[in-house]
């Protein structure tokens, strides 16, 4: 594939695939013909994406659009279908079709049997469709359209299980959730471009957003505002403080979804987006330290949330809140890099956790269905000891466990050590921001080892009638397990820093992308090797506590975590509830908007609006129905009513 | 006569001016011949057969883009505005020959001369899109008057679409008259029927459009004129004879009619208020304002308290002439092409629903009525669903074409500073959802009554609806490229 002319056909497989499935999947019924469709779009992207990928690689321009057809030209404004290829989009694309292909994989079994098969792999392939025209695209409009896509996929997905109130209720808040965010996203877009509009380039398109930002006046009002605006939506999208609340709940959707959309792809749109328009936010100051503070305050706000959940999918998805907060605390400081490379290894290493998760609770469920039970199969204190019944995934979710806790030479010790290094060092850093980040790092590991001791190690907790049909997973789940869980473990080695001998390609890699607004606004990490070292090593301190710490409370003193609750009651209780942040918004936001909204529908729609519509459509089928009688069906009348019409037309000009 | 101008007319002929329609007259005519030695009753072939031509017609017609053709000593031009509307009526005709095989066998018709009849309508569209000289423009409009009348009629045995026939025929003929009297008076006074020398008639006299102290017979003249054009799109109040007669028509002929002529009528009435009556714009624009919004708003007003679906459209298809007015009044570049465009549009999105119609209808169509839809979306979801997407068009929803070629026009009148114009646009297209919507609360939201068993869905007509949806969403999602021809097209 001679230029990159068929950039289209990333997003057009997962397009056709849902297209196939969403409307002959019903006829199809056979789950492996349905689940093998979708699996071959997204895996046949894939395929693609790595040509690219290498053609990219051996070129020596880095940034390549390509326009398949003009879309919207009104005025000075011309807006295209255009994808845009560099190295920022190349990866997300790989880590997209990649982690999404084997999620796929995993799904033809996971979702074995289940109402509306198909249903779901259209679903899935379309939020593929919708990712990768979100990163692909050249303009703000085109990743707008990915930005509603993913959203709506995801509200179809987390309502996956539409029967049951409490996945309808969760599928309501992450949109309404969202919808708060893209607000935002819009906002920003109109200040932007209306911004850039009244300087003379009316543009939503990337690269030329990048090439006459300098037109806005650095650190002026205006940019913050825009930047701040555009950081609203991606709260929403990236479930950071203050709306972080909808992603603990959308774990009702079907675990796979919990990983791909959920923790390895779309909540991390919000940091691809701060990386697509690194510039702008970079001549923000206080954006980026908003950025930064938002960023710190959630990772370790949602990592003291995961102390006390039992639910082992609400574990991983407050440490996804968490991992993301890692995330924009990179952006804040101005470490893209970083971010990125985080958001890549948290990709491989979470989706591998939730598949993990998934296939504990696929034997559970196989297990409680067995013995006709009806316990929660997702309840961590009914597990333990599974480590033998599910060799496969315990030694991998272990392995991705080992490599969220940030233990030296698993991947995000690297991605994770660099944010921290940067957080201190940069120019846009500050110690105190470090700090934060290092005791949530070591929180991290506490609550990620307190999940595995609860539910691999130890004596078995299973309801013994259940205990003894717990099965390890089929194929199709354990061989994505396996090679996420390798990802996992080697993933790091692109980006090696330079004080452990690495070449830190993917910084590098990165550099036409982020090079220059870090050049021009002299965003660097600065000091000595001796500070680095010192850095490092404290984190790896702080992280084997934290894993000390759990091993010694959930295995070697099983009945401590009781005590400590029974002391710290009050405490529990708040980070069991988490910390009432539900109840606040719904006293804060909820309630009175309730109290608003049935006002204005009880007192001004039903009586002032209705009323005037009702009068209005009622005027006006009158009149229509009066004019009707003018129709009279005869021919004479009719040639009347031209007369007239001819001798009053030319008799106004005539006469008048 | 002169010898001179007998050697200048043999001269100025220019046969590619009129190929296009020069092939499509002769394939009607080898047709008829072919109808004639035909079997009773098998009418398929020479449906296919019109089809081939009208794809012949129409890459003709494209050899004309960008390499504009005069001749006749400049009564006829074929520019791209002429191909573009020439392409419009060629799509117009297809559609309709695609959806009529099987419904005249159903209606018990199947009569050959039928689509010869429609290739020479086609025929004389294409002449009123491309004439610039008075008479060759009548030459058209009565060629395809003619073909219509008997098309209006075409069902002898039934006495709607006998009176349908009667009542075109007569009122025809009778804003015929209006109309050769304004030529007669134009001629009167500049001695010339041709728009280019009317045009610099008034330019070198233009007191005579100057309403102080105005020449009565230019003024007259030119109105009686536009008034002939303003009958055959169904402006008010011209517009009466239009619902009795899409009433009465068959079907796909009521189609044709509000897409293919409605169009020539169109380009005609453009390029005579454009190029000839130049000089009078200034005075048209009040007229031309205040027509646009009486026949949006009579149209549509009517509509509401239609209950048979072929009535329904016929006033929607009266509405919609006024949204295209609309064009006409901005007289700038995107009014213009916006009225090309919409014309496009409205030929799919309108053809779609009545093919739609054409299905569902028993035979007698005694059960096209809203009550007659109840249940139908969801006994036959494919017809359900097309007929909600064209319906969404109709009303001027995003995605689909009906919102681009709405939003052009409307954009273009207030570029040129009629914004309560676009109010009313709009206001208007407000009412009108009520009584699309209404069809789908009969499609939707009521139980059925009947299975629908007696609809069959034949391939042709499923083609036609394709096209048509296609169309519509093309150029509802990408109204770029062909926007961008209309451009090229309008003036």
């Amino acid at each position: 594939m001679q230029g990159y002319s068929y950039l289209w056909l990333i997003p057009f497989f997962p397009l056709a695939g849902s297209i196939i499935n969403g409307l002959f999947g019903k006829k199809i019924k056979n789950e492996a013909v349905i689940g093998g469709i979708a699996t071959l779009a997204i895996f046949s992207s894939f395929v693609v994406s790595c040509s690219y990928f290498f053609q990219l690689l051996g070129d020596s321009v880095k940034v390549h659009q390509n326009v398949i057809a003009p879309w919207i030209s009104v005025g000075n404004l011309q807006v295209d279908w255009g994808f845009l290829l560099d190295p920022l989009s190349v990866v997300m694309i790989l880590i997209i079709t990649g982690v999404g292909s084997l999620i796929h994989l995993y799904s033809i079994g996971y979702m074995h049997g289940e109402v509306g098969y198909y249903r779901f792999f259209s679903y899935l392939n379309l939020f593929c469709f919708s990712m990768l025209m979100l990163v692909l695209g050249n303009n703000a409009l085109v990743m707008f359209i990915g930005w509603e896509g993913v959203g709506l996929c995801s509200y179809l997905l987390i309502g996956y299980y539409f029967e049951k109130k409490s996945a309808g209720d969760a599928a309501k808040k992450a949109f309404v959730v969202n919808r708060i965010g893209d607000f935002g996203f819009l906002c920003g877009l109109f200040a932007l471009f209306w911004a850039l509009g009244s300087k003379g380039v009316w543009t939503l398109n990337f690269v030329e957003i990048s090439e006459n930002a300098h037109l806005l006046q650095s650190g002026g009002v205006l940019v913050t505002v825009v930047t701040l605006c555009f950081f609203l939506g991606a709260t929403g999208k990236s479930a950071q403080i203050p709306l972080f609340t909808w992603l603990p709940d959308a774990m009702e959707g079907p675990t796979p979804v919990s990983a791909l959309i959920h923790a390895a792809t779309m909540v991390t749109a919000g940091v691809y987006m701060i990386a697509r328009m690194n510039i702008l936010f970079a001549m923000s100051p206080v954006t980026m330290m908003v950025i930064a503070c938002v960023g710190a305050a959630t990772a370790i706000f949602a990592a003291s949330i995961g102390f006390a959940q039992n639910d082992i999918k609400r574990v991983l998805a407050y440490s996804t809140v968490s991992q993301l907060g890692f995330m924009f605390l990179a952006m804040g400081v101005g470490a893209f890099t970083a971010g990125i490379f985080h958001l890549m290894t948290h990709a491989f290493f979470k989706a591998c956790l939730f598949l993990g998760s998934g296939s504990v609770i696929h034997g559970m469920h196989h297990g409680y269905h067995h013995a006709h039970l009806d316990d929660d199969p997702q309840d961590m204190r009914n597990m333990g000891g599974l480590a033998k019944k599910m060799p496969i995934t315990y030694w991998t979710f272990l392995i991705s466990t080992i490599a969220i806790a940030g233990v030296p030479l698993f991947s995000a010790f690297f991605s994770k050590d660099e944010i921290l290094w940067w957080a201190f060092g940069s120019t846009r850093g500050h110690w105190g921001l470090w700090l934060v980040g290092a005791i949530a790092a070591g929180m991290t590991a506490f609550y990620m080892f307190r999940c595995v001791s609860m539910t691999f190690w130890g004596p078995q907790k299973t309801n013994p009638k259940a205990k003894d049909h717990i099965p390890e997973s089929p194929w199709t789940i354990t061989l994505p397990l396996i090679v996420l869980a390798f990802l996992a473990l080697v993933g790091g080695y692109v980006g090696v820093p330079a004080i452990l001998g690495g070449a830190n390609h993917i910084h590098h890699f990165f550099e036409p992308v982020f090079g220059h607004a870090q050049e021009l606004f002299k965003i660097e990490a600065h000091g000595s090797h001796a500070t680095e070292y010192a850095l490092m090593a404290a984190s790896v301190l702080i992280a084997f506590a934290g894993i000390g710490i759990a091993i010694f409370m959930y295995l070697k003193k099983p009945e401590l975590p009781g005590k400590f609750t029974a002391a710290f009651s009050g405490l529990h209780k708040a980070v069991y509830n988490k910390w009432y942040i539900d109840e606040l918004y719904d006293f804060l936001f909820v309630n009175p908007c309730k109290k608003i909204g049935t006002f204005l529908w009880r007192g001004v729609d039903v009586k002032v609006v209705d009323g005037a519509v009702n009068g209005c459509a009622w005027v006006i089928k009158g009149i229509g129905a009066g004019l009707r009688y003018s129709q009279s069906g005869y021919l004479h009348n009719y040639a009347v009513a031209m007369v007239v019409g001819v001798v009053v037309i030319v008799g106004y000009y005539v006469l008048g | 006569m002169d010898a001179n101008l007998v050697q200048e007319a043999i001269q100025n002929v220019n046969l590619q001016a009129i190929m296009p329609s020069l092939v499509l007259c002769g394939f009607g005519m080898v047709l008829l011949l072919v109808s004639v030695f035909s079997e009773r009753g098998k009418t398929t072939h020479i449906a296919w057969l019109s089809i081939i031509a009208l794809i012949i017609t129409g890459f003709i017609s494209l050899n004309a883009w960008n390499n504009p053709q005069a001749g006749f000593a400049d009564s006829v031009l074929l520019d791209n505005f002429a191909t573009f509307f020439s392409i419009i009526c060629i799509l117009a005709a297809g559609l309709t020959i695609l959806m009529s095989d099987a419904y005249l066998k159903r209606e018990g018709y199947p009569i050959g001369e039928y689509y010869p009849l429609i290739l020479f309508t086609t025929a004389g569209a294409m002449w009123m899109a491309s004439g610039t000289d008075l008479m060759t423009i009548f030459l058209g409009l009565e060629v395809l008057s003619v073909s219509l009348y008997v098309l209006a009629g075409f069902f002898r045995g039934q006495t709607k679409s006998n009176e349908a026939g009667l009542k075109y025929f007569f009122l025809g003929a009778f804003s015929t008259g209006f109309l050769l009297y304004g030529v007669a008076l134009l001629y009167g006074v500049t001695g010339t029927t041709k728009l280019a020398g009317i045009a610099a008639y008034v330019r070198s006299n233009p007191d005579i459009v100057n309403l102080n102290d105005p020449n009565m017979m230019f003024i007259a003249g030119g109105l009686l004129l536009l008034t002939g054009f303003l009958f055959k799109i169904a402006a008010a109040p011209f517009h009466m004879w239009t619902p009795d007669v899409y009433q009465g028509a068959p079907t796909p002929i009521t189609a044709f009619m509000s897409a293919g002529p409605k169009a020539a009528a169109f380009a005609a009435l453009m390029r005579i208020t454009i190029v000839g009556l130049e000089g009078m714009h200034a005075d048209l624009t009040a007229l031309l304002w205040v027509l646009a919004v009486l026949t949006m708003t009579v149209g549509n007003f009517i509509a509401l308290s239609q209950k048979d679906l072929k009535r329904m459209l016929a006033y929607s298809s009266i509405s919609h002439a006024g949204y295209a007015l609309v064009g006409l009044v901005a007289w700038n570049e995107v009014g213009f092409s916006g009225i090309l465009f919409y014309m496009l549009v409205y030929t799919f999105m309108n053809m779609g629903a009545f093919a739609v119609l054409v299905l569902v209808g028993k035979q007698g169509e005694e059960n096209l009525t809203l009550e007659g839809l109840t249940g139908m979306g969801f006994k036959k979801p494919f017809l359900g669903i097309a007929l909600c997407i064209f319906l969404f068009s109709l009303m001027g929803l995003p995605p689909t074409a009906g919102f681009t070629g709405k939003f052009y026009i409307f954009a273009a009148a207030i570029k040129s500073g009629y914004v309560w114009l676009a109010v009313l646009g709009v206001l208007n297209s407000a009412v009108s959802l009520y009584y699309y919507l209404r069809v789908m609360v009969f499609m939707y939201f009521k139980d059925p009554q009947e299975d629908f068993s007696w609809v069959s869905i034949n391939a042709p007509a499923a083609i036609s609806i394709i096209i048509s949806l296609a169309g519509v969403l093309l150029l509802g999602i990408l109204p770029g490229p062909v926007m961008e021809m209309a451009k090229l097209a309008g003036f």
